[in-house]
Order: C-alpha cells, then structure tokens, then sequence
C-alpha cells in the first residue's frame, strides 16, 4: 500500500488499525527524504537510525499494550532552532556549526513524550533572520512546488519537508512570519500561537518578545494535533502562559461559520505592492466564508503601517543582546587569531570580534548591528523606546477589531514564492515581506496561514487567519471550515 | 606618603557601592547551588552557563531576602520592579549581558545609621541611594605570566544573587566608611539574609572617593576615583585615606579638578598599601541597558511588604537601645554585646535575667566571657557555659554566697569541666562559712600579727590587706570582705 | 541619515564584530537606509502612550529555591572551543607583553 505520508490523521488511524508499523511508517519518510533532498536540501541533519529505533519502540509499546501518546509513530522534522539532546543544533549558523545541546526543547521533550518519531532537523535563515532560507550558512532550500523558488523562511525547511510528502508535520518558529509565510509559499497549513501559549524553553531566541514555535501541516486537522501537544504552561519560561488548554480535536469538527463574524482587512487588500494574485485569493476566501453564513464586516487596524519599521527596531535590538552569548569563549566557533592581531587589539577582544565576524553571516551581522544602534546611547528613545510605544498603538487596533470580529481575514504575503536570489541584494525589500505578519507578532495574538489557491504558474497562495490572544481553537475552527469547503489544501507538488 | 597637614580646609566625600550576596541556597535564575568553594564548573546548568534556548527563572527567596535587607535598611519598596540586561562581553559572563535592575530597583532610598566614630554619644545617618539585584559573574583565573597562557574561567558563581547597595557620596571619612560597612554587615547577618564574608566575595566593596578642597576663597573638587579590589574592611579604610592623601598631593602638583577629568578607576594593592591607576578600556562602556524580554516584572503588594516587615523582628540599633534601659548598662557596653550578634545578645539577656543583675552580668560578659572566647577560638553558640549556669553563678555573687574571685575560680572550673555552678562549687570544695568560724579565725590572725593590729590602731586601715591573704591560706572559703569587717570590728572593740 | 565609516566602526566595536573594509562600505549605507525606513515612526505622537515590553499581562513569575541537578564539569565544558580539566579556556585579555 501507499503510506499516507501527508496526513498525521490517517498515519495514527492505520496504526490502530494495524494495517501499518510505525517502523515502516518512518522507512517511508527515510526514504522520501533521502529521493527529494537531492532536489531541496531542507534538512540540515538526519536523524535515520535514531528515528528506526524510536519507531520500534513504538511498535513495541504498541504490541506489549502500553499506553501511546497521541503522536505515536508520527514523523515529525524540527526546525534546527530547537534544542535537541540527539542531534546537533545550529541555528543554520557557521557559529554553532557542530553544536549538541545537553537538553531538549520543551516542546522536543514533549514531542518525544507524545511518541513522535524525529527524523532530523530543518534548515533555516541563519538564527531564524530572513525571509527565503537563503541566508542560512548550510546552503538553499528548494520549495518542493518549483525548487528554482525559495521556500520562504525563515522555517523554510520545516516548510519544504512537510511540502515535499516526507514527514507530515513539523515544528517551526514564527518570530515575525516565520511559520505563515513559508506556510504559504508552499501551500501548507502553519500558525504562530499566541505569545506564551508554547514554551520557549530550548528555542534558541532571536527576538525573545516576538518568538513563538508553532506547527506546519497540510490540514487544520494535524496543525491542531501537533498544537495540542506542544502547548501549556512551562515552569521553565517565564513568559509561558499559565492557561489550559482546550482540546482542539472538538474545534476541527465544529465547522459551522453561521454568525461568525469575519472582520476583513480593507486596508491590506489595497496595500502598494500586495500582487493581484493574492489580493484574488483573498477576495475568493471571503466568498467562501460568505457562502457558508459568516458575518463579513470591514475593520481597519489603523497603525498597520507602521508593522515593519517598528519590528525591525524591536527584534533587531533584542537580537543584538540574545546574540551577544556567541563570542567563541564558552562553545561556538572560536577564530584562530594570528599574533599580529593579538598584538593590535588583545588576544581577547581579537578573538571576540575574529570569531563573531566568521562566525556569523551578513544578515545576522547587519540586525545585530541595527539592534546594537537602536540600543546605543543617544538612539534609545528615538528607537527603541519609540517603538515600543507604537507597539502599544498596535496592539490596541487589534483589540479594536476584535470588538467588531471574532477573526480577521487578510494575506499572509504580498505576493506568492520568488526566485531563489531574487531579494538577496537588498534587505529592506526582504524586511518587507514580513508586511503582513509581523503585526501578530508584534501584538502576540495568534494567527494561521491557510491554503488558498495557486497563481497562473501554479505557485501556492495562502490567506491569513488572526484571532484575540489564546483563541487558537477560533482560528482552528474557521480554518477547518474553510478546508471542508474549498480543495487547495488537498493539491500536491508533483516533486 | 606623609599626613595630610595643610594650610587648606580639605572635606573628604566618600559614597559606596556594596554587593552583597544573599543567602539563598540556589541561583537568582536557575536551581544550581550557591555553596562556595566547590570544584570549578560543577555547580552549572544550560542557564547559568547562558546555553542556547536558555530561559531565567527568578529565584523567590532572593526576592523576599532583598524585601527584607530593603525594609531593614529604612529603603521605600516600590510596587513594581523590573528586570534589565546590562550588557558588555566579558569571559566570565556567558551570557553577554548580565541580569540586573537599571530604573526599577527593588528598593529605593533608604538609610543606615551608625556610631559616629568621631564620638560615641552620636550617630551619623548615611543615606541610601537605592539596593538593586543582580547576578553576579563567574570567575577569571589569570596565569602568573599573564598575557602569555589563557585564562581559565570558572562559572560556578556565574548567576549567584547580589544585592547591590549604593550609598550617597554622605560619608566623609575612610574611618566612617568602615562604620558604615561594620553596622551594614552586623544587620544583614543579624537578619541572616548575608554572610558577608568578603574572604569569601560574599560582600565586596567599591569606593568612591574625593576631595572638596577650600582654596582661594571657592571650593574645588578633585577628580573622583573609584577604589577596587579591597579585601576586608581595614582594607577599604586604608584604601580611602591613601587615596585622600595622594589625591591632594595630586591636586597641589597638578591642579586637575573633576570638570579635568573623568571617574578613573584604582586598584588597591595591599601589600604595597597603595592605590594604583587601573588600565583604562580601548571604549568607553555603553551598557545599551534594555528591559528583559524574558522575565516579567515583579508586582509586590503592600500586604507582602507589610508581612515581610513584621518578620524583621528587633533590629541592633533598637536592641543598643533597649539593652541600656532594660539592664540599665552603658551605651558602649550595649554597643560591643549587639557587634557581636544575635548569638551573643541572647546570651547576654538570658544571663542578666537569671543573674537578676544586668550590669554584673554585662562585667562578665566583657571581660570573663569575650576573653574565654577569643583565648580558645569559640563561637558563642557553642561556648561551654550555659547562659543560665552563668547567671546562678552571678545571682551567688550578688547575694554574697561567692566572691567576685572565687566566681572566677568556679567560672574557669565549668569552662574546663562539664559542669553547673553548683557541681562546680561542690567540686572545688566551696562551702559556705559560717559567721561563728569567720570570728575565730580572725581572732587567731590578729593574735598571730599585734603589728598589724597596731598599725589599724595608728590610723593605717589598709594594713589589714595582710591579713586577708593569711585567711585565704587557711580557709579558701573565707570571704575577704567578711575577713575585713570582722577584723576591723574586733580591733575596734579592743 | 548617513554613517560615516567611523561610526559603524565604533558600532561594530561595540557588537563585537571585526567588520573588513568591503564589509563597512556596504553595510554604512544599508545601515543607513533602514535607519531612514524605520524613521517613519516619528511621525506619530506616542507622548502619553505607555512602552510595551511583553505581549504578557503577567507579572509575579518565580520558583521557589529548590535546588535541581546541575551539570557534571565534563556536560557543561562539553562545547567549550578549548578547556582544560576543570575550566573553560579563552585567550587573555592583554596580549605579550612588548
Ligand atoms: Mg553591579
Ligand atoms: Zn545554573
């Protein structure tokens, strides 16, 4: 039989039902893996035998009668920005080339507890900065729809596995779009949650306000599974929210829309630069949603144009300071120095600067730059504290629009995947694509990229879901609707 | 360098910056422990080390011992603190930034009173700038030959809770600074909240320092210098007026006020007894202090601070006070019994109670038991005597059963011997002589020494001392004073 | 705005980082060109608007002090660039002296 490679869902039905071994499952995915990577390059490690082993276990578990976790016998493939005991992780950066954690990532741990089956870790922009995987310092990953084309990023591994039919989920993290936009670009199903709702703990930060790990499929349906699991307080973080969690398997059968109220983001639909493509598969969402019984109301969120620059103050000065632990003195990649620069500056400060000038790559050098501006002194108010005022402003519009909406319908990009080198030559231009994203992050509320169609050249379109903070199952119960409704999540790359 | 004898009105401005490290038994932001003196690198987590993926967790207990030194240290606890990174890259912070408290410190604007050395009878109060909490750094080991090997870095202090507790430059001088640091470290091990033990860096000390000078009719500063790496607290005291004395020869050779220059930081050498320039850094800092985006802020409601504020108990300077009117001794012996602690205070009391006499028992307490101590090395938790067995000893003396002397006798005998006053007594076979015996062994001195007897006749009292000695010899027990009277009185009855 | 090659020189200091000379000429300019985008932000009057630090209306988060396992010198030492047996090793501050 064909093993069902997309569909978390149907894996965990044929296990029960005996017709399938988890062994034979993660065999699937290896050896999917090992015929796409050629043509996508989206894994940074491979985790082969560890995953036979950790599926036999499964097997094993299964035929002695233990209890199994609600993932059991899943592949899943982690973005390379989460901690793992097992595996090396290195952010896609030559800075933690070889690095092994001596820790799991809570969310890893609670991978591993629900029986999930690791088969390795995705590429990424370097430290999670970028917008395509192309600034990672472990080479370019294809987007399994037209491998010429960037996968998005910066979880466009985690993006490009789950496209690609190797494994059904994977983890990425969404610190300004991170997760949507890939999402999109390769017609998956991929939300950030609300701030706080999953651990940090383990997740190497970039902008520790903004970061959130969230799930990537091509259903609703399994989003939900893997979110289920990777959500609920963590005494670890801090800044984990002490909620419970509602069980999210009974919102992806509730599927009536009738009265739920739309807000549609006016204001996006006309923005400078958004194609007609996506503004179409947009438009056509509403349809759907409209034909089904929701209420469409306009909202505007007045300060949406002020997204991008105030993100890139904030996460560019937190990445500053969160990067400032990579200096090659406790692990790392340490710069040979020669005696001449010892002699000039100090063996010390000659090693400090050596090591994170190699070490990192021009994205990472320029936020870290940025941020280390913004926080200097005589900038701080004009910056920094500027943006964080603005980010208030932010936040109020959304809690605005959702006195008027349960959910707000907009893009996710302003247009569908680029060429692979295309935005390379100019930062500000890829800093734009986070144009409609990083308004969720920036505010913390929790959003979905959802499949929407294709363009005339048959590259994916998603639209965006946002819904109030920790009201994922509103986001999942509009999303299942809108999959029940429409076939975009069902279509395959022809990789 | 000589004293500083000059023709100008010279004020000293001293302001201090002390870290002190609260006694928890884990971390500010992880659980690893704070013991110190463990091997390098083996009281370390992802945390601590500032591992990738790494989250800070605040340790409550720190926030309640520095709730505590706050209120004890007459500091406002505002309702809302807040955690912000200071960042500068250095080996032993693996982080690139260390954990602090830049505009929202936990306590602000306080006050410690002390002793004024100058006199006694008066007390200085030294006002608190603020006391924020931090983290401390791990520890840098230099080769001999520095500049050639590498430095070894041990993290095991790495995380370790400080309070730090900045003084207005109000002390002014090197001897008020040691009083200052002397009564902070009497109320923080009073509260049990520090060790300060700065052999161990569980308080450190930086000083600020310099000189108002009256000249020409204006007053100029000099520069300020900020003193480092002093070992104790005599240390920060010679420190101080070392530097005093080389900043007013400094000023008289170069004129350089503190618009001339900038805060220099100096090393104190202590064997050298001198300060001396430390390297100035290629940059000047720009900590780039911002927020910490992954700890939230703390929220103390007036009902915690109030509770923490019933739990301070008495605090030294209240109890200096009630010593002298409940025992009714002097200010100076009130001062030396609470120096010594909460041990020692308790000590004292339950001896006085039971002695019935605080100033006898605060004699005692001064001489016999401080010197006992300090001969053989002992803490007072752990002296031989009881309080109580030292307050019958001393309610045996003050009803006349013992004199001051032979108490001392029975005081060295429990010392050395597992024993009470009475098994003492027993022991060195004092017993209690009855008038009748007193009568007749005075009887047989003075018929023994006529010479003696004459002497007292001839208006020469003190002569009677002789026969004293002689009592003893024949009956330790005798009272002198009771051998005195009667041989007096028997004389005088001819 | 503009950064001369000094200021992102002394910036690049700061952070720590050994820029080479191709490396200031492109990033002053780009530096400068994402400085005058997020300048925008001025436009808006934010006098009486309150800082957001956290998208969290959390406050009190804390653990009580219980000690948890540490790690063994060899786990925690285990990426060190270069140790010895007990500590990490990094190059001194001041070179040989000349
Ligand atoms: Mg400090
Ligand atoms: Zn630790």
């Amino acid at each position: 039989m064909s093993i069902p490679l997309d569909s978390a869902t149907e894996l965990l039905r044929l296990q029960a039902a005996g017709e399938l071994s988890a062994v034979q499952i993660t065999q699937a995915a290896l050896d999917r893996i090992a015929a796409t990577e050629p043509q996508i390059s989206a894994f940074t490690h491979r985790a082969d035998e560890a995953a036979i082993a950790a599926a036999e276990k499964i097997d094993r578990d299964r035929s002695a009668g233990l209890p199994l976790g609600p993932l059991a016998g899943i592949p899943v493939a982690v973005k390379d920005v989460l901690c793992t005991r097992d595996m090396p992780t290195t952010c896609s950066s030559k800075m933690l080339a070889g690095y092994h954690s001596p820790y799991d990532a809570t969310v890893v741990a609670r991978l591993r507890q629900a029986g999930a089956v690791l088969v390795g870790k995705t590429n990424m922009d370097e430290f999670a900065m970028g917008a395509s995987t192309e600034t990672s310092a472990m080479g370019v990953t294809g987007n399994p729809w037209d491998p010429s084309r960037t996968p998005g990023g910066s979880s466009g591994g985690a993006a490009a596995v789950v496209a690609a039919g190797n494994c059904p989920l994977s983890l990425g993290s969404d610190t300004g779009g991170s997760i949507r936009q890939p999402a999109a670009f390769c017609s998956l199903t991929g939300m950030k949650p609300t701030y706080g709702r999953v651990s940090r703990y383990g997740l190497v930060a970039f902008a520790s306000s903004l970061d959130q790990v969230g799930p990537m499929a091509w259903t609703v349906e399994d989003a939900a599974l893997l979110l289920q699991v990777i959500s609920g307080f963590d005494p670890a973080d801090s800044t984990s929210l002490d909620e419970s969690v509602p069980n999210f398997a009974s919102d992806v059968a509730a599927t009536d829309v009738r009265g739920l109220r739309i807000g549609v983001l006016r204001d996006s639909l006309d923005q400078e630069g958004l194609e007609p493509e996506v503004r179409r598969a947009v438009l056509e969402a509403i349809d759907v949603y409209r034909s089904a019984g929701a209420e469409i109301v306009d909202v505007s969120l007045p300060h949406s144009h002020y997204w991008v620059p105030t993100y890139y103050v904030i996460a560019p000065c937190e990445a500053s300071s969160n990067l400032s632990r990579y200096d090659g003195a406790h692990y790392g990649y340490r710069a040979a120095i020669s005696d001449a620069e010892a002699a000039e500056r100090g063996p010390l400060l000659a090693t400090y600067c050596k090591s994170r000038d190699e070490g990192f790559g021009a994205e990472v050098k320029r936020r870290i730059m940025l941020g280390t501006y913004a926080l200097s002194t005589g900038y701080y108010d004009a910056y920094y504290l500027k943006a964080l005022k603005v980010r208030r402003l932010i936040r109020g519009d959304f809690d605005a629009a959702f006195a008027q909406a349960d959910v707000l319908l907009g893009p996710v990009t302003p247009s569908a995947a680029f060429r692979l080198g295309e935005k390379t030559d100019d930062p500000l231009q890829m800093y734009l694509c986070d144009l409609f994203t990083v308004g969720a992050n920036l505010a913390g509320i929790p959003a979905v990229s959802l499949p929407a169609g294709f363009t005339a050249e048959g590259l994916p379109l998603g639209v965006q879901l946002q819904a109030p903070p920790l009201q994922e199952a509103r986001l999942i119960r509009a999303g299942a609707a809108f999959q029940k409704l429409t076939t975009h999540h069902a279509q395959r790359p022809t990789l | 360098m000589s004293r500083l004898d000059t023709e100008h009105q010279v004020e000293t401005i001293i302001g201090l910056e002390v870290h002190v490290q609260l006694r928890t038994q884990t971390k500010l932001f992880c659980r690893c422990s704070t013991e110190f003196g463990a091997p390098p690198n083996t009281q370390t987590c992802p945390v601590c080390l500032g591992l990738p993926g790494a989250l800070p967790v605040i340790n409550e207990h720190a926030i309640e011992l520095a709730i505590r030194t706050g209120l004890a240290l007459n500091c406002e606890i505002p309702p809302l603190t807040k955690w912000d990174r200071k960042q500068y890259f250095y080996p032993d912070l693996p982080k690139g930034y260390q954990i602090s408290q830049f505009d929202l410190p936990i306590c602000a604007d306080g006050f410690l009173e002390i002793t004024d050395p100058a006199d006694d009878t008066h007390t200085r109060r030294i006002p608190l700038v603020r006391a924020h909490l931090e983290e401390d750094a791990g520890k840098s080991m230099h080769d001999e030959a520095a500049g050639i090997s590498d430095t070894r870095i041990d993290l095991n202090r790495c995380g370790t809770p400080l309070l730090e507790i900045v003084t207005q430059p109000a002390m002014r001088s090197a001897a008020e600074a040691r009083a200052f640091l002397s009564e902070l470290k009497l109320l923080l091990t009073h509260l049990g909240v520090s060790d300060c033990e700065m052999q161990e860096g569980s308080l450190r000390v930086d000083a600020n320092v310099n000189l108002h000078i009256e000249a020409d009719g204006k007053e100029i500063a000099t520069p300020i210098v900020e003193i480092k790496n002093m070992n104790s607290f005599r240390a920060v005291e010679r420190a101080i007026e070392y530097e005093v004395r080389r900043q007013y020869i400094d000023w008289e050779d170069t004129g350089e006020t503190i618009e001339d220059r900038a805060k220099q930081t100096r090393g104190w050498d202590d064997a050298a007894e001198a300060t001396f320039a430390q390297r100035e850094k290629e940059e000047s800092a720009d900590y780039r202090y911002f927020p910490d985006p992954d700890l939230l802020p703390v929220r103390l409601p007036r009902e915690r601070i109030e509770a923490a504020q019933a739990t301070l108990g008495e605090l030294p300077a209240a109890t200096r006070q009630r010593l002298q009117s409940q025992y009714d001794i002097k200010a100076y012996d009130a001062d030396v019994i609470v120096n010594q602690g909460p041990a020692m205070i308790a000590y004292f009391e339950t001896t006085a109670e039971t002695a019935g006499d605080g100033r006898r028992a605060s004699a005692w307490m001064q001489q016999d038991v401080m010197r006992s101590l300090k001969e053989s090395d002992w803490e007072i938790g752990t002296f031989p005597i009881p309080a109580i067995d030292l307050g019958r000893l001393l309610r045996k003396v003050d009803a006349g059963e013992l004199d001051n002397a032979r108490a001392r006798d029975v005081f060295q005998y429990m010392l050395e011997n597992d024993t009470d006053a009475e098994g003492a007594i027993e022991a060195l076979g004092i017993v209690a002589v009855d008038a009748g015996e007193i009568e007749a062994l005075c009887r047989e001195l003075l018929e023994a020494n006529p010479k003696v007897v004459e002497q007292v006749r001839g208006g020469k009292e003190q002569a009677i001392g002789a026969l004293i000695g002689q009592a003893k010899k024949k009956n330790p027990n005798a009272n002198p004073q009771q051998v005195k009277e009667t041989c007096l009185r028997m004389i005088r009855e001819g | 705005m503009s950064l001369s090659g000094a200021d992102v020189r002394k910036l690049a200091l700061l952070a720590r980082l050994e820029l080479s000379d191709a490396e200031v000429a492109v990033l002053g300019p780009q530096l400068a060109r994402i400085l005058d985008f997020v300048e925008q932000l001025s436009e808006l009057d934010t006098e009486e608007v309150e800082p957001m630090t956290t998208a969290l209306d959390v406050v009190n988060r804390w653990a009580p002090d219980k000690l948890h396992r540490s790690l063994t010198v060899d786990e925690a030492l285990a990426a060190a660039p270069r140790r010895d047996e007990s500590c990490f090793l990094v190059p001194p501050v001041l070179g040989p002296a000349h």
